[in-house]
């Protein structure tokens, strides 16, 4: 699993080229990398960074998609945070934060303490299967979870079957159970990953680390706290800045799911964008939500790395 | 002995967890082959398979043109992003021009951004240039998106690759291209092939981009012909399982032979944001 650190060994190296920038071999090719990147630049400077410029611009004004834009300053992000609708959206992914990320994190923190460091064979066939959820695409996983969700599908089958008749609901289409639901198709989107990235940091914990504690002691609450927990830093900032960007641009599984619905009780930020610009046609507004969505995925991805660390 | 509990404890936790990933795919297969129409997903084994299913899905229903855009689309993006991530990587690791860092921070900043953030503007800038309801509408973009990736991840791959290679070949007067093709490339094949993995689920899997840029067209990917489906066939469950598999399938297929390439994208995948 070094290779997790493969990617973030980059910006590090970087920093140290940066603080000398002619320390290169006499011999190191100058100018001709500008050929060499420019393809790549021009692809990613007219699809990415035009579009997202534009977004920014577009955020201050009002337009319905053809008659003329009007400049409105700062109301486009007022209405965000005035629209009981915008405003619970984000809240929505808020709460799916906890179970995208959260839940997952934590049930993989306790199974990976009780499994105790036990070595796994085969966790390479296992960490196949585990995977299974989070590869293939979020449409078809929206498709599946809503036959296993439906009112007559095998969730509620099943609690029937065991006697939980009672608990049999219409998972979907509940006002306070379909976010939840949701969410915990995301759980299960997610888990699997978790655990495996959570298994093999543990395992590169040195044994000496635990051995300490036990002479010092320590039972083993303290041993997660001062060993485990401190040791799996690293993956644990990995997990959470993928699964909280996730939960964050939540689209596909509600789109499919609920379509925001019932009422608007799964609304999130990234069926907001899409139900604002191509079905009402307020094009300011959705840029707007679009821009703070961006704005939030920054900040929760700076303050993870952060304290994360990504040394290590 | 207490080891040995440890082990089994290790083992039940691993083995459940994987039941728990696995059995709603399990579920699917057999609903999938199951009589058209019936939604129950109670299904005896034992009684007679319908494979007739997804030769329907594929058929009638339509599957077979959506998995063809899909693959054209797929295709052409993941090739077109690694032969561009290349260069670049390595223009970000091995060359030292002007403005090197700044743009490399600029790329890196393009990680950051999400798609949510681009779509509206991407929507309108392209229909106003006709550069929408086809193919290119689609590519274009994914491939600004994955490039921004590919080059950062190419980078890191550049600056690992040991030092005194480039410079020997410097000093026997290669060019910056020959050190490229012949000394870098041949090493650089794993990472490549990962990217392009990458590259492949990414898109494949992609359903705003596609769903908002081909809206006015009678193309679909394969992601949105199963929504469009689910959305016309609530009740049919069996072709829905069968159409849901089908979607699936290539991505499962390249997880499958490409294993190790593949846990180490997901893996690496967890940076780009």
């Amino acid at each position: 699993m070094s290779i997790v650190r493969a990617p973030v060994a980059g910006p590090a190296r970087g920093g140290r080229s940066r603080l000398s920038p002619a320390a290169g071999p006499p011999g190191e090719p100058r100018n001709v990398g500008w050929l060499y990147l420019a393809p790549a630049l021009a692809m990613y400077g007219v699809f990415v960074l035009v579009p997202f410029v534009h977004s920014v611009y577009l955020a201050f004004f009002t337009w319905d998609g053809i008659g003329p834009q009007e400049f409105v300053g700062l109301d486009n992000f007022r209405a965000i945070w005035e629209s009981d609708d915008f405003r619970q959206a984000f809240v929505h992914a808020s709460e799916l934060i906890g179970f995208y990320s959260v839940l997952p994190v934590v049930i993989a923190l306790v199974l990976v303490s009780v499994m105790n460091r036990s070595r796994i064979r085969g966790l390479t066939a296992f960490r196949t299967l585990l995977f299974l959820p989070y590869i293939v695409a979020p449409t078809a996983v929206a498709v599946i979870w809503r036959w296993l969700l439906a009112p007559d599908g095998p969730v509620n089958s099943a609690l029937s079957a065991v006697g939980l008749g009672a608990l049999t609901r219409a998972w979907l289409g509940d006002f306070s159970l379909a976010l939840p639901s949701i969410g915990l198709v995301g759980t299960w989107v997610m888990f699997g990953l978790v655990l495996v990235l959570l298994i093999a940091g543990v395992q590169k914990i040195p044994s000496e680390l635990y051995e300490a504690a036990k002479i010092d002691g320590a039972g083993a609450w303290w041993e997660f706290r001062a060993v485990t927990l401190p040791g799996l830093r690293y993956e644990i900032a990995v997990v959470l800045v993928l699964t909280v960007t996730a939960a964050l641009r939540n689209f596909d599984i509600v789109y499919v799911m609920t379509g925001g619905g019932p009422g608007t009780s799964t609304l999130v930020p990234s069926y907001l964008v899409y139900r604002q610009a191509f079905v009402v046609g307020e094009i300011g507004g959705a840029a707007a939500i679009g821009v703070v969505l961006a704005v939030l995925i920054a900040l929760v991805n700076v303050v993870i790395t952060r304290i994360g660390g990504t040394s290590s | 002995m207490i080891r040995g509990r440890d082990q089994a404890l290790g083992y039940s936790v691993i083995i459940a967890a994987t039941l728990l990933a696995v059995i709603p795919f399990i579920g699917v297969i057999v609903l999938a082959l199951g009589k058209p129409g019936d939604s129950s997903g109670s299904v005896s084994l034992a009684a007679a398979t319908h494979w007739s299913n997804f030769a329907d899905v594929w058929g009638t229903v339509g599957f077979s043109t959506s998995m063809g855009t899909s693959a054209i689309i797929t295709g052409v993006t993941v090739l077109v992003s690694v032969l561009l991530s290349v260069p670049a990587g390595y223009a970000l690791a091995l060359t030292n021009f002007r403005g090197r860092s700044i743009l490399f921070l600029l790329m890196v900043f393009g990680l950051l951004i999400p798609l949510e953030a681009m779509i509206v503007p991407l929507y309108f800038d392209l229909r106003a240039v006709n550069l929408a309801d086809n193919y290119w509408s689609v590519i274009l973009p994914e491939t600004g998106f994955s490039v921004a990736f590919g080059a950062f991840w190419m980078r890191a791959y550049f600056l690992s690759s040991p030092r005194a290679l480039v410079e020997a070949a410097r000093l026997d007067g290669a060019s910056s291209l020959q050190t490229l093709l012949r000394i870098l490339l041949p090493l650089a094949r794993p990472q490549m092939l990962t990217l392009g993995v990458l590259f492949f689920v990414w898109n494949w899997n992609d359903f705003l981009l596609p769903l908002v840029m081909l809206a006015g067209s009678d193309l679909q990917t394969a992601p949105i012909s199963l929504v469009f489906f689910q959305g016309q066939h609530t009740t049919n469950y069996t072709y829905l399982a069968a159409g849901a598999l089908i979607v699936i399938a290539p991505v499962v297929l390249v997880y499958v032979v490409l294993q190790r390439s593949f846990s180490r994208g997901v893996l690496a995948g967890a940076v780009k944001g």
